[in-house]
């Protein structure tokens, strides 16, 4: 028996389903990568390695919908193998990688590469999403049925927008024949033009040209009338303004398939933070006023936004370490994921069983995998953290290859002390 | 044998399966078995429109449409005239109208119209004095192609009525889907379609039809398997994403012939795209009546053309 066969028990732990919002004392027996037990009564078996949670908090682990990986193309920022380290100091045990690499995740045998290699290399699951149009071009569909039999999760043209409504129309309409979900990135290119950051007050003071809330809802509201005209299952990655909120709203009041995310950054940041043109802070889309922030988080709490995602983007510093307008976009965000989003607990935004739902229960569902609930049989792919435990980032630690992350030297509450994935335990702090 | 003229058939022209009856169907149906017998004579000359006019006019290129319908012609004894009309150099509307009235001034008796819009055909007819068949026009109708599929499956299956027959492929653009399904449904058939949603007419369902996105469950214990052909420029990433996701999921192959009734029989109206719609041994395989089609195009064309020879001008 190797040790990643043998059972493992997870006892006085305060356990957290968001799937059932069920809060208990209690422990996990793992067994043969599934759960086995769970309950107040799981306090011992025989033949397990068990482990003390100290009252620590156990939930299903996060699944993060939106991160990108520089494997292959780009390896120097992040591969598969960093990736899947810092997934695991985060608590993240499955991750969505964008098919913005080089080349794109386009083709079956690349998207066969990308499971193979992450199989090989990364401690937690990697799924990749494929790309929804050859070469991330927005002009012909990419290979929608074959790609999903190579491994594909979910369809996306990553950072990039589908601007031609008719390339959009005919992908939802092809990809409901295989209940494909097509994940997009809604912000009109156009609209957005030479803009760096949130159109407004701020960025006028700043001397930067802005990208307007319209650009994203412009997009966004397209998208939903093709939806409705298709019957396309999709999902915007990432909404983030008040106005993106009310439309979602109402999409999902009409019964439409339609879902929604928000990055960790747009529940925690806001323009005021780019301060002094920190580049660290430059994302896609921009950083809102801090009203847009409050309407993400009460859209959150209320299930009009459903999962949580990092928007895990890593930049090197010469990508970086530029002017502001000149800067690459993007974020590291892995690491930092369930701390940055412990915040919205500690302010009393939201409770914890619900942060934890848009955090893991909500994004299996989404994309069909069976994790995100602590129930017998599913996956044991779990974290054990104190939402408590108080720390200060430091980049220089962040497993990650790059280091850009907004919330370097932040005091952050809250960390995780154990990631297991699939039954076998990838991060210990007791041990690091 | 008599050759005159049989006045079974009330219409002077053929523009479409709508609007034909079961018992308009059934007597070209009819007619057209004789027409095989005929056809397969030392002596296929028949005399039924000696003396006669017929102009196949055809503004879209096509091989063996019109070479079926030129041999028709002339085994019932008509003089027979091909028409090519290059039709990207000239405005469309006027051409089409005008060429109409040129044509009509030479006295034919009849005129055999390919075009590449719907409705052309109609409009033709509007202009001239003689009988008008409808040899295709846009994605509108293909009516002899739905009724030479009709006659060979009703020789190789004794009937229609009754069998299950799923239409597979590019049936958004195929004017012989349309045909077919209007053919089929007329005469009893269950019609089924089975395509990928970018590929099926919106709001199809609505008229009647089964529509299927999967072929295992659109082939389903079908009597009739009928591939259509998928154009190449709506091969790649427009409506389909590429030939090779396809052929894998629509491409018909020994596996997907699988899943249709053991006895289920082949059909394509040609040409084929071998690999991108149908495989080369399904296609040539024992179940294919691919070849048998095209015998029986002559004989519906032949059944046709006489059928109309009682409302010919010119009398």
């Amino acid at each position: 028996m190797t040790p990643a066969d043998r059972p493992i028990l997870l006892k006085n732990a305060r356990l957290i389903d968001p799937a059932g919002d069920r809060e208990e004392r209690g422990g996990v027996l793992v067994r043969g990568g599934v759960i086995q037990a769970v309950g107040p009564q799981v306090t011992q078996a025989a033949d397990a390695r068990v482990i003390d949670c100290m009252g620590q908090v156990l939930s299903p682990g996060l699944i993060d919908m939106r991160a990108f990986i520089g494997e292959p193309g780009g390896p120097y920022r992040e591969t598969l193998k960093s990736a899947g380290e810092a997934a695991a100091a985060g608590g993240v045990t499955t991750v969505v990688s964008m098919p913005d690499t080089i080349p794109a995740l386009d083709d079956p045998a690349v998207i066969d590469f990308i499971v193979r290699r992450a199989r090989d290399t990364s401690v937690v699951n990697i799924r990749p999403a494929a790309a929804l149009t050859k070469g991330l071009q927005g002009v012909e569909m990419a290979e929608i049925g074959r790609l999903k039999e190579a491994g594909a999760i979910a369809f996306t043209d990553g950072a990039r927008s589908v601007t031609n409504a008719q390339v959009m129309r005919r992908a939802l309409t092809y990809a409901r024949d295989f209940d494909a979900l097509i994940i997009h990135h809604v912000e009109d290119p156009d609209l957005v033009g030479q803009g760096v950051m949130n159109e407004g007050e701020f960025s006028s003071r700043l001397g930067l040209p802005g990208i307007p809330r319209e650009a994203e809802t412009v997009m966004l509201e397209r998208d939903i009338r093709l939806v409705r005209l298709t019957g396309g299952r999709y999902h915007a990655a990432m909404i983030s303004c008040a106005d993106s909120a009310e439309i979602v709203r109402a999409a999902k009041a009409r019964g439409l398939p339609v879902t929604c995310g928000v990055s960790i950054n747009h529940l925690a940041l806001n323009e005021n933070d780019i301060g002094d043109y920190r580049t660290f802070l430059k994302l896609s889309p921009p950083l809102r006023h801090e009203d847009d922030r409050q309407a993400m988080i009460e859209a959150l709490a209320d299930g009009t936004i459903d999962v949580i995602v990092s928007d895990h983007n890593p930049q090197d510093v010469e990508n970086k370490r530029l002017p502001f307008a000149e800067a690459a976009n993007g974020a590291v965000g892995l690491e930092t994921l369930l701390s940055a989003a412990l915040r919205l607990v500690h302010a009393d935004r939201i409770s914890l069983p619900r942060l934890l739902r848009a955090l893991s229960t909500k994004p299996a569902e989404i994309l069909g995998l069976p994790g995100g609930r602590l129930t017998i049989g599913a996956p044991a792919d779990l974290i054990v953290f104190d939402p408590d435990a108080p720390y200060v980032l430091d980049k220089r630690q962040l497993k990650s290859l790059s280091k850009n992350s907004p919330f370097d030297e932040a005091r952050l509450e809250g960390q995780v002390t154990l990631t297991m994935v699939g039954g076998r335990i990838v991060f210990n702090r007791d041990t690091v | 044998m008599s050759d005159a003229p049989r006045s079974v058939f009330p219409h002077r022209h053929l523009l479409g399966i709508e609007g034909l009856s079961p018992l308009d169907i059934q007597a070209l149906l009819d007619l057209a078995d004789e027409q095989v017998e005929v056809s397969r004579q030392i002596e296929k000359r028949k005399t039924t429109l000696r003396g006669r006019t017929q102009i196949n006019l055809f503004f879209e290129p096509s091989t063996r449409t019109q070479s079926s319908f030129e041999i028709a012609g002339k085994r019932l004894g008509a003089d027979v005239m091909n028409m090519q009309v290059a039709s990207s150099s000239v405005k469309k509307g006027e051409t089409l109208i005008d060429t109409a009235a040129t044509l009509n001034a030479m006295r034919p008796d009849i005129i055999v119209v390919r075009h590449h819009a719907a409705g052309a055909v109609h409009l033709l007819a509007q202009k001239v004095d003689c009988s008008v068949v409808n040899a295709g026009d846009g994605t509108h109708e293909h009516p002899t192609q739905a009724l030479l599929d009709a006659l060979t499956i009703r020789r190789n299956k004794g009937r229609i009525e009754g069998l299950t027959v799923a239409i597979c492929g590019d049936i958004l653009h195929s004017r012989v889907a349309r045909s077919n399904m209007i053919l089929l449904a007329a005469m009893g058939a269950r019609v089924r379609l089975v395509a990928p949603s970018t590929l099926l007419p919106p709001g199809i369902a609505r008229l009647g039809f089964e529509t299927f996105t999967s072929m295992e469950k659109g082939l389903k214990d079908a009597d009739i398997v009928m591939m259509l052909r998928l154009q190449h420029e709506r091969m790649n990433g427009s409506f389909v994403p590429s030939l090779k996701e396809y052929f894998r999921f629509y491409g018909l192959d020994q596996e997907k012939l699988s899943f249709a009734k053991p006895d289920a029989l082949v059909m394509h109206p040609g040409p084929m795209n071998r690999g991108v719609e149908i495989s080369s041994d399904v296609a040539d395989g024992a179940q294919s009546l691919i070849r048998e089609q095209v015998e029986m195009g002559v004989a519906v064309r032949m059944a046709v053309l006489e059928a109309l020879a009682s409302h010919l001008p010119n009398r």
